[in-house]
């Protein structure tokens, strides 16, 4: 219990100390929200979608979480190659018990940024259809959160050094945002491209935050969390298993 | 005496390279012990496989009487150890780094800012406590390291390379320290150094290491009888010869490149 405390303290006084990066990643989400938004919001109007700020808003806030997560995952490869984990590697304590810390932390750091990330697009004009699901709408970013900082560690966990780092951006990260429903409604995709997004547990998480948030499902919320909780425990078993087996 | 560590025919390999080739010997509880070797000889992997961060291909060994692989907890909660390469958290402050320690160690909340402050006025780092770690120079980190492994009051203390990079001043002031947890608490201390000199003034017991195998092992006065020499050092290079070998500029050892044949 207390290694899952103090790794979790661990890993958000590190996020709250790094002004840069709190701001740093702001960027890219506030660039999509307004360059997509605005630029194909008269289109998808046309289209008959709506207002298109509405649509976009969550599967931003989708996809600021999903890269928050995974490079807080990654993380442990700096702390592999800074040598800080082979002072967590030694500890009497178990394995099990710091990896949870570790994500726990991760995710706690990724769902502040969904909240920053959701202020911001009500700040542009996103508007919240009912303020009483805010706290639900919260609940479902931590739980995705949670999901991809354990797929994060999955990956450093089998990575011996930063090189590869740019291999994950274009391999796993940008393949699990595009191909999800943050940018475009996956109801009516050509069948191989939507069976891929269906398999996407992203697409799950951006359409329980659009629920939670406009009102508006694809998938239907039971089945976005029970793919997302059945997501966080797979990962998370393999997670462990591969922390517990690991060697510095 | 019983004995605190207890190696049989311990070999590592990594692909064809052997790291550590059927080592056996032992440490007696409270003894200060140091391993010495030139680079590549094997020296951090034992102590990584001493210290469960590896798993040795065959062999085994105890710790405190405990088996590296079937009680890896009491393992850890045994020793404290300074890495060869820094180990801090460097976006934390020296506290912070010793608080996360004392923590996981689960040392007692009433004795833990008493024992972090001691050991912090003893390192001098007292001052900086509250600074990140980021800034601190190299001698300033391994200074905190070493004071952050004696936290817990470990039985026994791995030393890799302690004063690589200190001053004279602090190296003296170190290894009185360490002598003096040694002597007063019967901490073993299990050490490896590149200054021989240091070995032959703090060392009981010392075991060369080369090419993964132990070619001698004894008191400073049995190795110097038993090659004839004056110094440690004389003994040592009689031992292991004068070649320099070649060491990849990589912290993980199984780099290396030092492929015998």
């Amino acid at each position: 219990m207390n290694a899952i405390a103090v790794m979790w303290i661990r890993q958000v006084k590190r996020y709250v100390r790094s002004k840069s990066r709190i701001i740093g990643s702001l960027g890219m989400p506030i660039l999509f929200l307004v360059a997509l938004g605005f630029g194909f919001g008269p289109i998808f109007a046309k289209a008959g979608g709506g207002d298109y700020i509405q649509f976009l808003a969550p599967g931003i806030m989708g996809m600021s979480i999903l890269f928050m997560s995974v490079f807080n995952g990654l993380e442990l490869i700096w702390d592999r190659q800074f040598g800080f984990l082979k002072e967590s590697l030694v500890a009497p304590v178990s394995r099990n018990a710091i990896v949870l810390g570790r994500t726990l932390g991760g995710a706690t750091v990724s769902t502040l940024q969904g909240i920053i990330v959701l202020i911001v697009s009500m700040l542009i004009g996103f508007q919240v259809s009912n303020w009483l699901f805010i706290p639900l709408a919260i609940f479902f970013m931590f739980l995705i959160s949670f999901l991809f900082n354990a797929l994060g560690t999955i990956i450093a966990a089998k990575l011996e050094d930063t090189q590869a780092f740019q291999l994950i951006v274009n391999f796993v990260i940008m393949p699990i945002f595009f191909l999800s429903g943050a940018l475009f409604p996956i109801g009516e995709l050509p069948s191989a491209l939507g069976f891929v997004t269906k398999l996407n547990p992203l697409s799950y998480g951006v359409d329980s935050l659009r629920y939670t948030l406009t009102g508006f499902s694809e998938l239907g919320i039971v089945l976005d969390f029970i793919v997302l909780i059945v997501g966080i425990i797979i990962l998370s078993l393999i997670g462990g298993y591969l922390f517990s087996n690991l060697e510095a | 005496m019983s004995d605190m560590v207890e190696v049989k025919k311990l070999t590592k390999k990594f692909g064809d390279l052997v790291a550590v080739d059927n080592v056996s010997f032992s440490v007696k509880t409270g003894e200060i012990f140091a391993f010495l070797g030139p680079n590549g000889a094997g020296k951090s992997t034992t102590i990584k496989i001493l210290t469960t961060l590896l798993h040795p291909t065959s062999g085994s060994a105890k710790i405190n009487g405990f088996d590296i692989l079937k009680q890896k907890s009491e393992i850890r909660k045994s020793f404290g150890i300074v890495f060869q390469d820094t180990s801090l958290d460097t976006e934390l402050t020296a506290y912070e780094n010793m608080d996360f320690h004392a923590a996981l160690y689960n040392t007692q909340k009433d004795i833990r800012k008493d024992r972090i402050y001691d050991l912090l006025k003893f390192v001098g780092l007292f001052e900086k406590k509250d600074i990140i770690v980021k800034t601190f120079s190299g001698g300033m980190k391994r200074r905190l390291e070493i004071a952050r492994g004696l936290i817990h009051h470990p039985k026994i203390l791995f030393l890799d390379e302690p004063t690589l990079g200190l001053d004279a001043q602090t190296r003296n002031h170190l290894w009185e320290y360490i002598k003096k947890l040694n002597k007063e608490e019967g901490m073993t201390v299990f050490l490896t150094t590149h200054y021989l000199d240091e070995a032959e003034k703090i060392a009981e017991k010392i075991a060369i290491i080369d090419y993964g195998k132990i070619v001698a092992i004894g008191t400073v006065a049995e190795l110097k009888k038993k090659t004839k020499t004056k110094s440690l050092e004389a003994a040592y290079l009689k031992f292991t010869g004068t070649k320099i070998r070649e060491e990849e500029a990589s912290s993980l050892d199984h780099l290396r490149n030092t492929v015998r044949r």
